[in-house]
């Protein structure tokens, strides 16, 4: 069984997006770069399912050449082989789907694995508009996921606690934060990683039209909040809380 | 400024009573024209009644069937695919049902979403927060049919009184059979919930485990009658469940005071409680980024503090 798992190559964790000052958006130049820490989770548990029967793990990453960076990790955690498609212009969520769609048709995975939302865009989109396309399941906000035979049940993250549903093959399935801990690859496996078959296209050869839909019009900081005052101790907290008009 | 949309809205419920959710996706759609709503469940007479006297309102429709019992959304996304031929937005709120049915609705139509608006500014134009909430974009969509989500906080509550929806009986889609609900464990929880709580106190790493999470937040919480909220620290380490994270990826929250205790103030955290009216921190190190953002600060061991403050309130 082959599992795919696309991965996005992000502003890193730790490192404060700053706005460029013309307004155009958020400065990427000269600062670290990583991949999508929910993508790091579903890397991680399609290395999980090779111990449940998965023989492939295939990962790819749409964007710039750098991503290619992004694959050689996921490969040097232990994906298989990867696949990089180019793109000269930013490819939104629906374009990633579609391209997305492609790939699934040739290599027929049963399972695609993808982090439920890029810490860039925020958008949480592409794995729904994947499952959307394909006319497959979709379960999102994966806090865990078992295969069983022709079907996934995923125990899904949402807003009043947890749901289960189950979903059958071939199906998509989005990674929460709480699914696994991603391991670090090790110096050996980051020197085979870079022997692993990498192959190159651009979204041209899949005939899928990216055009993006949205125009970013500005991009601006948010309005910052000024630090308050700090006190001394409970009874004066107490007392401006009060004057707050709170718990009073 | 009321742009001249026929806006189709998710109607988020548990069965019985329509989400605040909903309201403040309500208040988005009726910027963009026309607010239609869309009930799917099954046996949601009471909810559909509900619906339909929220301010505002025109046409309610419903789509009661077993296929529609769980909101999955490989079922719900056809039936919101046929009702979108006679609307132009579909606008949700940006609940876990929201987030997981919109995108897939999107790819449907052949629209690109957009994700967790924070205003509307036309027809075509809104802003929304990107990386985690420390930039907001002004984005203008192309696509001739709009699919949008709604984040709770940023838009005020349509009124539940007021309004005379007509309810009108959608037929079913029925099932697409790839998926299937097994079940749920819904957190049973006497306080207020995070996303409508109008004070939180929320608790981070600092309370160590699940029982002094327990015996110092939740006794000043409960003296508040307030929301109990949890960093993304204090749920990986398994001191309370998932639904009480706060944060980029979690609970996004506006209440009128947030009390952060043993919070130190990950972007990622204050990009879910930064809008706030009131934000209070304690926490024993001083240069903890939460005293950045926050009101009033008490730099102090919470152990003492707290439950001193609960005593004191």
């Amino acid at each position: 069984m082959k599992v795919l798992v696309p991965v996005k190559r992000v502003l890193d964790y730790n490192v404060k997006p700053r706005v460029k000052a013309d307004g155009t958006g958020v400065d990427l130049a000269n600062v670290k770069m990583s991949m999508n820490p929910f993508d790091e989770i579903a890397v991680e548990e399609a290395i999980r399912l090779k111990e449940k029967g998965v023989t492939e793990i295939v990962v790819v990453s749409i964007g710039e050449p750098k991503a290619q960076e992004t694959l050689r990790t996921a490969l040097a955690m232990g994906a298989d082989r990867a696949i990089l498609v180019t793109s000269d212009t930013k490819v939104e969520p629906l374009g990633v789907a579609k391209i997305l769609a492609k790939i699934v048709e040739e290599e027929q995975p049963q399972l695609v694995i993808l982090g439920k939302q890029a810490i860039d865009d925020d958008n949480n989109q592409t794995g729904q508009m994947l499952a959307g396309l394909l006319g497959w399941g979709q379960g999102t906000f994966a806090s865990k996921v078992e295969l069983g035979d022709g079907v996934v049940t995923v125990t899904r993250e949402v807003d009043g606690g947890l749901e289960t549903d189950s979903f059958k093959l071939p199906a998509i399935v989005t990674t929460d934060l709480r699914l696994n801990e991603p391991r670090y690859a090790s110096l050996p496996n980051i020197m085979k990683a870079k022997s692993k078959p990498l192959a190159q296209k651009t979204a041209a050869d899949y005939g899928v039209d990216v055009t993006p839909r949205l125009t970013t019009l500005k991009v601006v900081e948010p309005g910052k909040r000024q630090a308050g005052i700090k006190v001394a101790d409970v009874d004066e907290l107490v007392t401006k809380l009060h004057a707050m008009g709170i718990a009073r | 400024m009321t742009a001249n949309l026929k806006t189709l809205v998710w109607v988020e419920h548990d069965g019985s009573a329509v989400k605040d959710a909903t309201l403040a996706a309500v208040t988005a759609a009726s910027q963009l024209g026309e607010v239609h709503l869309l009930v799917a469940g099954q046996g949601v007479d009471s909810v559909a009644q509900a619906a339909a006297k929220i301010a505002g309102v025109g046409k309610v429709h419903v789509a009661d069937d077993a296929a529609y019992a769980h909101a999955l959304a490989e079922n719900i996304a056809p039936l919101v695919v046929e009702l979108m031929g006679h609307h132009d937005a579909f606008v949700a709120p940006s609940t876990t049902t929201g987030k997981n049915v919109a995108p897939r609705v999107a790819a449907l139509l052949d629209v690109m979403q957009i994700s967790d608006i924070l205003s509307v500014e036309s027809a075509d134009t809104f802003t929304r927060p990107i990386y985690a909430g420390n930039a907001i974009a002004t984005v203008q969509s192309s696509d001739a049919k709009k699919v949008i989500t709604v984040r709770g906080t940023a838009f005020e509550k349509a009124a539940t009184e007021g309004g005379s929806g007509e309810i009108e009986a959608v037929a079913s889609q029925g099932e697409t059979g790839v998926s299937t609900f097994v079940n749920a464990e819904i957190a049973q929880n006497a306080r207020p919930e995070l996303t409508s709580a109008k004070i939180i106190v929320s608790g981070g790493r600092a309370l160590q485990n699940g029982e002094n999470f327990h015996s110092i937040i939740e006794p000043l919480a409960d003296k508040l009658g307030a929301g109990v909220g949890a960093s993304r620290a204090a749920v990986d380490a398994g001191y309370v469940p998932n639904d009480y994270q706060v944060g980029q990826t979690g609970k996004i929250v506006a209440p009128e005071v947030y009390i952060a205790v043993g919070i130190s103030g990950a972007i990622q955290h204050l990009a879910g409680m930064k809008d706030s009216k009131v934000i209070v921190a304690i926490n024993k190190d001083e240069d903890a980024p939460i005293f950045q953002v926050a009101d009033i600060g008490l730099v102090g061991d919470l152990f003492k503090v707290v439950p001193e403050l609960t005593e004191k309130l």
